[in-house]
């Protein structure tokens, strides 16, 4: 997908995953994102760089917060931007994706934005369309801007990313927002930690450059960050943890527990929050710790700057037929 | 001024250090105090041993106890009554009652009633799956914290595989043990006994030995990618016990038991279809029996677990097909096992380690040693002396034992709980 034109500082087409980013890419889209925080502030939040753009949410999956943030993106920039809910349940999947790209690539979008239930999906789309397209989450495998966000949210309250011991806890296994992160920190030269249960952590994780724990005590001992993960049943075949009450009392995030981070730990969580499954709800309210509400600020910003930068990268490129 | 019990002229046992020795053993406050040589009496209260064996009290690791919900055929009561009459300090309590053991309250009820009964330590498992459905994990970090030892779905085997992964990776996150009943239970289905001569004369349906070592072959792999720790319950087959050696060999982390049922008897014990000798797995040809006296032998199992399993006349006065499965054993459990030592084929440490030290520490149980500090519970038996199995003697509320009128050699004299005196022999 590299359009490999070499004066441009974001030499990609799509924005499918953290994962091929280098740091430099990495902190333009955070430079970039910093100035969107700004203008969000402002009575007058618009622009007009996308004028004339259409951007189309095209979802395959519930999603209220992912979408709403992209909406506002592209509409604070000055696009046209529409919502597609598509119920990759019902139908044929594999025959739809390509037939909704091709349906859609008549339309001439300029930007889609895709989440889809299974991984590699949207990969499979932007290989079928014109414009660019940015994985707003596909399966279990990746969620740049979340990873994006978090990251602007840390290093807004932190100062920096670098040398930062972050902790990432609950389902690793089919979380995107894990592997986001886990690449994003990686590449920006944090120390990633996972706890989790063994039945809710992937097979040879610690390939993918973290440190495993399986005890909260153990796991948080003298982080920076803590990320906590939804508990995602809707994703779960058959038990991964047996109860609600044993997966807090060993795997929720609480005060007690906390105590073993650093005391300026900063808390966070991709959100939809399961109150009392994976954190406390004194900890995820508390005004000094929890980063939880800068998270969604912080969410519309990195997709204004994604969209930016990405369709930039279109204006340089071949004409839309 | 402390409670202070001297055992003197004893021959002390103990496999945990190899020590086998004649001595004294001192008790004080309900531990032990000094062993080896001859101590000074002072004001201790003294039991002369003349020379019978003393020995760590055994450790029965697989018990059906029936309380709660069957107490018409066991009771902690009775089952701990039962266990003190022949050695046994320590029980460890199968979680298939009713309800199941499948939540702390039950746990901790088990723990109470033990309290209550104030005779043998009542110890239990709780249900590795919800309602041992096979298909839900039980809270097993919560349930260890009550104080479940392990986790197991007793006489069923974890069927599914995929939960039989998550049992074994989710236990290995608190560092606990899953114990399986070693049998594919499709091939087990509606068999009664063994497959082979003596099921098709007798026209039973019968069980294929080799759903022994499917279940166990397939355990093996999936403690090998989990890194669990694996226990398999009663092994009763060559293969399966070749496999488990080929496993320890490589290093696995797994262990196994056998109940005495599979070295004293073989499948003929069911001759004109005795009920009595109906059992789950099944008795098995006299080729398997021997296979299990020699893994006993190399060490291969780690255990022996009397598999005490209580049944009333109502559920064994039965056609064989339809009878329940069971052999109760707590008070035949030493002396079955001495045949092992009297026959030549296991050393008398050897023998008692399979009772005492070894499934203590596959429970991690601070149970089943002599020494310095610890709990004094333990059992003084005369080795040598012969009598011969009267059911109706026994103290168990079931009968359901085939050994009625069997000759053995070894006889339970006292048992020792913390100090105290639980059980005295008359006669």
């Amino acid at each position: 997908m590299n359009t490999g034109i070499p004066f441009l500082p974001f030499p990609h087409r799509h924005l499918l995953g953290i994962e091929g980013l280098s740091p430099d890419e990495i902190t333009l889209l955070l430079d970039r994102s910093e100035s969107y925080v700004e203008q969000n502030r402002q009575v007058d939040k618009k622009q007009a760089l996308l004028r004339g753009r259409t951007v189309i949410n095209l979802f395959f999956e519930n999603s209220t917060r992912t979408r709403t943030s992209f909406e506002l993106a592209g509409k604070r920039l000055g696009g046209d931007v529409i919502n597609m809910s598509v119920q990759a349940s019902s139908i044929k999947k594999g025959e739809t994706l390509i037939d909704t790209a091709m349906t859609l690539t008549a339309m001439h979008p300029d930007v889609l934005v895709v989440r889809h239930p299974e991984s590699g999906a949207v990969q499979l789309l932007a290989e079928k369309v014109d414009g660019a397209v940015i994985n707003a989450g596909d399966g279990s495998h990746e969620h740049p801007t979340q990873a994006l966000l978090d990251a602007l949210t840390i290093r807004r309250r932190k100062g920096r990313l670098q040398g930062l011991v972050v902790a990432i806890c609950g389902d690793i296994l089919h979380s995107r927002v894990a592997r986001s992160n886990i690449a994003l920190l990686n590449i920006m030269g944090a120390r990633v930690r996972v706890v989790a249960p063994r039945t809710l952590l992937p097979a040879e994780i610690e390939r993918l450059g973290v440190e495993v724990f399986h005890d909260m005590a153990g796991g948080l001992k003298e982080v920076d960050i803590v990320m906590m993960l939804r508990l995602q049943t809707e994703r779960f075949h058959g038990s991964f943890v047996p109860s609600i009450r044993e997966y807090f009392h060993f795997f929720g995030l609480d005060y007690a527990k906390l105590a073993a981070a650093k005391p300026d730990a900063l808390i966070m969580h991709p959100g939809p929050m399961n109150r009392g499954v994976e954190i406390d709800t004194a900890v995820a309210d508390d005004i000094d710790r929890s980063a939880i509400r800068q998270q969604v600020e912080m969410g519309v910003a990195v997709r204004m700057a994604c969209l930016e930068v990405l369709t930039r990268n279109l204006s340089d490129a071949a004409p839309a037929k | 001024m402390s409670a202070r019990t001297l055992f003197r002229n004893a021959r002390l046992l103990d496999p945990a250090s190899g020590l086998d020795q004649p001595g004294d053993l001192l008790v004080e406050d309900g531990r032990i105090a000094a062993l080896g040589r001859p101590c000074a009496a002072g004001d201790a209260e003294i039991v002369d041993c003349a020379g019978a064996c003393l020995a760590p009290g055994l450790v029965d690791m697989r018990v059906e106890l029936r309380e709660p919900g069957a107490e018409h055929q066991e009771s902690m009561e009775t089952g701990a009554a039962a266990a003190v009459a022949g050695g046994v300090t320590t029980i460890v309590a199968l979680p298939n009652t009713e309800p199941v053991i499948d939540d702390m309250a039950l746990v901790e009820f088990v723990a109470r009633r033990s309290r209550d009964v104030g005779l043998a330590r009542i110890r239990t498992y709780a249900a590795a799956t919800k309602g041992l459905k096979g298909r839900e994990l039980t809270e097993f970090g919560l349930l260890a914290a009550a104080g479940a030892l392990a986790f197991t779905d007793a006489g069923r085997a974890i069927a599914d595989a995929v939960v039989m992964r998550r049992a074994l990776a989710y236990a290995r996150t608190f560092d606990l043990l899953v114990m399986q009943h070693p049998e594919e239970p499709s091939l087990a289905a509606g068999g009664a006994m063994t497959e082979g001569e003596v099921a098709t004369r007798l026209g039973l349906a019968a069980i294929t030995p080799a759903a022994e070592v499917i279940m166990v072959e397939r355990d093996l792999r999936l403690a090998e990618i989990t890194g669990g720790r694996l226990h398999i319950a009663h092994v009763s087959t060559e293969a399966a016990i070749e496999a488990i050696r080929g496993a320890k060999r490589r290093g696995l982390a797994v262990t196994c038991d056998t109940a005495p049922h599979y070295f004293a008897l073989n499948e003929t014990a069911v001759g004109d279809y005795r009920t009595f000798a109906k059992v789950s797995p099944p008795l098995r040809s006299e080729w398997d029996r021997r296979a299990v006296v020699a893994g006993l032998a190399d060490g291969t199992i780690d255990a022996i677990a009397s598999d005490h399993s209580p049944h009333d006349q109502e559920s064994k006065r039965l056609p064989f097909a339809s009878a329940a499965s069971g052999i109760i054993g707590l008070e035949t459990l030493l002396p079955l096992t001495l045949e092992l030592y009297h026959n030549g084929h296991l050393g008398l440490l050897d023998a008692l380690r399979a009772l005492t030290e070894r499934p203590a520490a596959i429970l991690r149980l601070p149970a089943g040693r002599l020494a310095i500090g610890v709990a004094a519970d333990f059992v003084i038996f005369d080795l040598d002396q012969p009598w011969r199995i009267d059911v109706d003697a026994l103290r168990s509320k079931s009968k359901n034992s085939p050994y009625d009128g069997r000759p053995v050699q070894g006889r339970v004299l006292r048992t020792v709980i913390a100090g105290r005196s639980v059980f005295l022999h008359r006669g």
